[in-house]
């Protein structure tokens, strides 16, 4: 399926306005920052030290002292899961990196040039959207051993085509364009008119699309470590603390409750975060 | 018409034998050997090597590769180096659990989700559609395996209506053919949510962007009932996209339920993916994968032609 | 002959349901953690193999017997020569495989021999090093030669991969086992379970039970609800973890907590520095809180173990007190040995339970001595490779399951990387003594070498926890070898 957006120029008038007046942006923005800060928080305090383990408070239910109970191996859940958040975040805001910084070059490109490249560069798209996306992951912790580097690389690959597709889509709707058209009757090279006109264009499409990925890169961190694949202890991760708790779920059953909480919040958060930009930045992308 | 055909699939094959060699090269590198793991910490290097030598891991990769690509293409698939058995029965065998529960899961979440969808853009911008709209938008934020615990906790843990994990296998007779779907209940419902809540979301948009049209208004202006609106001509309409979702879901469901697989203990081909890589049964992992490309590839071929169908402006185009 | 045998089992059947009352249950659902590869012990090392075939499908000229020691099985009796090189076993008569063929000694002659070929690839071959041949006296009588006197003979002829198979199905039992054992192999359906029956031709007392069927069912929370709502009715070792507490108090079912012959060491790389210092090794050795390790890594359950040796064997010494728990101690002896800020190293684990959640509580106590652990966790494939075959690794938490093991501290090149003239001495008098009084004394001088070399981190022998109906009867309450057996598993009413 592809998704073929319509062009996009920002609108430029009164997008903050707009923006505050959308319920959807404001939820996402106030729940994504609290995440967000809540992730700061935990690089200089938490409530407990989590690599000091106190295995004989083991499972603890929830009390004043640790607020979410204790994990199997005694450590305060509460500062388990915001340093979770540190990780999830950290983790997938690498894996969009690496889609946006090969991926947009790649589709910028093929657009510019047609013809063969493109052709090329859409084939290898489709090989990896062919590719069953965790299976693939499985076989990449495999060879390079589990851990939260390799998960970021498993996701990242993934970002790849996904953020060519856009901004090919967006730069192929742009290059017919009056003003483009001008600029290279002007004799403006390819390269010059990418990156004066085209990419500043579809920043707004990058954006709404950074954001979807995002909340698909938490949702994959936490799955690939669910399955033990992704971050490994003594390193927090929302995805491992669900794997722990799942064979305590018949004496604590608590164990599972917060860290499957905090994915839904942060996704949730991001999910209308995006639904808002879009709605903020273009009324015309307003898909599903 | 046949033209574009032809040219998708020949993509298509192209596709396939570009991912053959991906999938050959990946496990190339793979670190672990698999007559090792197989015999373990006591075994003497001389039972190594005559095992190895029994696997046929001793010949060239090259030739493994070409040995191997040739036998898929006259439909065989070597053996299992763990299990000893022909590659496709145990896929077969694993199918039996993998395509029920993708089947059950598909079903529930469009059962589910395209009544939602529609009810949702008929009542465009009122609170029912804000309230259905509201929950599709945490469905999405769901991640299954959570919610599959969850269910887990209440139902198998809990109320001990459902076993919470395990597969007994389809048995005879409609008792056990009853307690094997009994274990597929609680996974199934746990992959539907979220689908549920992509595709409803889905529904929703196709079905508020037909209601937009002309011809429906118009429709309504004839005077025929909303309801006979909505479902023939509105429906139909937005059926495409709705479809297109579908082909996609049913693919993601049957390559994608690793994690729920894992979750229940269930014999299915994600597990059979998963175990094959832990124990180095490198020939089922590929065989596996490239059967999973293929369904793939064959599933975004029906969907363009559907499309080309549909419109055919499309044909001409990428 | 054939007919007759299935006459003769019908009455068999007739006369055991005619004497049984009514009620009684002649059926067993079993929950097994780890569903096997294929089932022919002979050529692979899964324990989850012998935890099927062992003594209920395949049987040895000798068995191993519930508590450890040595029983007849196919071979009746034997008699051993004076130099303890020349052993002949007198094998029983009327024994025939679930195929129908007959059993005699060209069975023994080829199953030993092809245990030991040059294509063999037995996972224990070690376990037939010694023999040099193997001759026919006659169809009744085995007679096999060592090349040097053998104290473990009679032991290693009861292991699994020592079981006595046909030619004529031997390459087939990988999928459909063929034994002389009180069950036959009914079907296997992969992924989920394995059925086996009674052998009604069996050679010995018939089993109890009529049918058996292994279920496999990796997941704590899965097996404990299969046990509750009883469709499962025994788990011969249940990793229950935390859910333990919860099945004790239900009288429905009987926890019984015995040792396997599974112990979990703290490995350390003895040939690379600093773990080449025995004052280093004698540190980890005093950080290591085994209380605490066993609470966290195995809910609590396992008897900590001061060397390489089951508590449950005759000639175990308790040496858990060599290194008490001292954080002080381990501190000082850093110093001394050159390290008194500490230092770091890798600790890297394979895919278990206990070796996962050891390794974190590990990596916590050896933090408090001043040694940093960066925890490298792996599947068993790359564990194998890099630890076990490369020895690229400073430490690991592993289980060691095979019975009787002390013996791989002599082997030159194994991954421990230890090598102590004296205990190669020892081991090699062990070797040759048959003395049981004499053989006791050198594995309790063997226990203390390793124990005073503080060669690992000797954390806790595994616990083996069984959990079954509590009218369930006969099922092995400790694990001193990898197996289910069902021969004397029945239901009392």
């Amino acid at each position: 399926m592809s998704l073929d957006p319509v062009s996009s120029s920002v609108p430029e008038r009164h997008v903050l306005l707009k923006a505050l007046g959308n319920r959807s942006f404001l939820a996402g923005v106030i729940i994504t920052g609290f995440i967000a800060a809540v992730a700061l928080l935990s690089f200089v305090w938490t409530p407990y030290d989590i690599t000091r383990l106190e295995v004989s408070e083991r499972m603890q239910g929830l009390s004043l002292a640790h607020p979410f109970g204790t994990d199997h191996l005694g450590r305060d859940i509460l500062s388990m899961v915001m340093i979770g958040a540190r990780n999830s975040i950290a983790v997938a805001l690498v894996a969009i990196g690496i889609g946006i910084v090969i991926g947009v070059p790649l589709g910028t490109w093929a657009a510019a040039r047609g013809g063969l490249a493109d052709d090329v560069l859409m084939r290898v798209n489709d090989v990896i959207f062919a590719f069953p996306s965790l299976i693939s992951a499985v076989i990449i912790t495999a060879i390079f051993g589990p851990g939260a580097i390799n998960a970021i690389i498993a996701i990242g690959i993934f970002n790849v085509p996904v953020f060519a597709r856009v901004a090919r889509a967006g730069a192929l709707s742009l290059w017919p364009r009056e003003f483009i058209l001008a600029a290279r009757a002007a004799g403006k090279s390819r390269v010059l008119i990418t990156i004066e006109h085209i990419l500043p264009n579809i920043m707004s499409l990058l954006l709404v699309q950074g954001t979807i990925q995002f909340a698909l890169g938490i949702l994959a961190e936490a799955g690939l470590s669910y399955v033990g694949l992704g971050t490994q202890p003594p390193m927090a991760s929302w995805g491992r603390m669900l794997f722990d708790a799942q064979t305590r779920l018949v004496v604590a059953p608590h164990l599972a409750l917060f860290p499957g909480l905090a994915i839904v919040i942060t996704v949730l958060g991001l999910n209308l975060l995006g639904d808002g930009l879009r709605d903020v930045l273009d009324p015309r992308l307003r898909r599903a | 018409m046949i033209a574009y055909l032809a040219k998708r699939l020949s993509i298509g094959l192209l596709t396939l034998l570009l991912a053959s060699v991906v999938v050959f090269l990946a496990l190339e590198v793979l670190p672990g050997d698999p007559a090792r793991i197989m015999l373990g910490m006591n075994a003497s290097p001389e039972a190594l090597e005559a095992l190895r030598t029994q696997m046929g891991l001793d010949h060239p990769p090259l030739l493994r590769y070409l040995a191997w690509l040739t036998g898929m293409l006259s439909g065989d698939f070597g053996n299992s180096y763990t299990y000893s058995l022909p590659v496709i029965e145990l896929v077969l065998e694993r199918m039996a659990v993998s395509l029920p529960l993708a089947f059950i899961a598909l079903s529930l979440s469009t059962l589910i989700a395209v009544p939602v969808g529609i009810f949702a853009a008929a009542r465009h911008g009122r609170a029912a559609d804000t309230l259905a709209m509201g929950a599709a938008q945490l469905g999405v934020a769901v991640p299954n395996f959570w919610f599959a615990l969850l269910l887990v906790y209440v139902f198998a843990v809990g109320l001990q209506i459902v076993p919470a994990g395990g597969f007994p296998g389809w048995g005879d007779g409609w008792g056990e053919h009853w307690q094997a779907l009994r274990a597929l209940i609680l996974p199934a419902i746990a992959l539907a949510l979220p689908q549920a809540a992509i595709l409803a979301r889905i529904t929703r948009s196709a079905m508020v962007e037909v209601l937009g049209e002309d011809y429906i208004r118009t429709a309504r202006a004839k005077g025929l009932p909303w309801r006979i609106v909505l479902w023939r001509h509105a429906l139909r309409n937005a059926l495409i996209p709705v479809l297109t979702i579908l082909g996609l879901q049913f693919a993601f469901l049957l390559a994608g339920t690793i994690i729920i697989e894992n979750v229940f203990y269930l014999p299915g081909l994600g597990r059979l993916i998963f175990q094959a890589i832990g124990q180095r049964d490198l020939i089922v992992v590929e065989s596996v994968v490239m059967l999973l490309v293929a369904t793939i590839i064959l599933i975004n071929l029906l969907v363009d032609i559907c499309y080309a169908i549909a419109d055919p402006r499309l044909r001409g185009a990428r | 002959m054939q007919k007759l045998a299935t006459a003769f089992g019908a009455a068999t059947i007739l006369f055991a349901s005619a004497t049984a009352a009514m009620s009684e249950r002649t059926d067993l659902v079993l929950g097994v953690t780890l569903e096997p590869p294929h089932l022919d012990p002979t050529a692979g090392a899964a324990a989850a193999i012998d935890e099927i075939v062992y003594a209920n499908i395949f049987e040895g000229l000798t068995r191993i017997g519930p508590n450890g020691q040595v029983l007849p099985a196919l071979a009746e009796r034997w008699q051993v020569s004076d130099d303890g090189t020349v052993y002949t076993f007198h094998l029983r008569e009327g024994v025939t495989f679930h195929d129908g063929t007959t059993f005699d000694a060209e069975d023994v002659k080829f199953s030993l021999e092809r245990a030991m070929s040059e294509e063999s690839t037995n996972a224990q071959k070690v376990l037939f090093s010694a023999i040099e041949s193997v001759e026919v006296a006659d169809p009744a009588t085995v007679r096999v030669t060592l090349a040097h006197p053998q104290g473990s003979f009679l032991y290693n002829m009861g292991w699994g991969d020592a079981v006595i198979v046909a030619p004529e199905t031997a390459d087939h039992n990988r999928e459909h086992p063929v034994g002389t054992g009180p069950y036959r192999f009914e079907n296997w359906a992969r992924g989920s379970s394995l059925t086996i029956v009674r052998n009604a031709d069996y050679w010995g007392a018939p089993a109890a039970l009529e049918k058996a069927v292994f279920r496999f069912i990796p997941d704590t929370a899965a097996a404990v609800t299969a046990l509750l709502s009883g469709d499962v009715q025994a788990f011969p070792n249940l990793q229950a973890g935390d859910a333990l507490p919860q099945i004790q108090a239900d009288p429905r079912f009987e926890v019984v907590i015995g040792a396997t012959e599974g112990e979990t060491i703290l490995a350390i790389n003895n040939g690379k520095k600093p773990f080449d210092e025995l004052k280093v090794r004698q540190a980890i050795s005093h950080a290591l809180d085994r209380e605490e390790i066993i609470l966290g890594a195995s809910s609590g359950n396992g008897v900590p173990i001061g060397s390489h040796f089951s508590p449950a064997n005759e000639a175990y010494v308790d040496l858990t007190g060599s290194y008490p728990h001292d954080v002080e101690a381990a501190r000082t002896l850093l110093g001394e040995a050159g390290y008194p800020d500490g230092f770091s190293a890798t600790l890297k684990l394979p895919p278990t339970d206990y070796a996962r959640l050891g390794g974190e509580i590990v990596a916590s106590q050896l933090r408090e001595a001043g040694i940093e652990l960066e925890i490298i966790p792996m599947e068993w494939a790359q564990w194998l490779e890099q630890v076990f075959t490369n020895k690229e690794y400073d430490l690991s938490i592993i289980s060691h399951t095979e019975p009787n093991d002390i013996n791989i501290y002599a082997r030159d090149d194994y991954y421990f990387n230890y090598d102590n003239p004296e205990f190669d001495d020892v081991m090699a008098k062990l070797e040759v003594t048959t003395e049981p009084k004499e053989r006791q004394e050198l594995y309790r001088r063997a226990q203390q070498i390793l124990a005073e070399d503080a060669v690992n981190g000797f954390l806790f022998q595994l616990p083996k926890t069984g959990v079954w109906d509590a009218r369930l009867e006969g099922l092995w309450e400790n694990a001193p070898i990898q197996a289910n057996d069902l021969t004397e598993v029945r239901w009392a009413e």
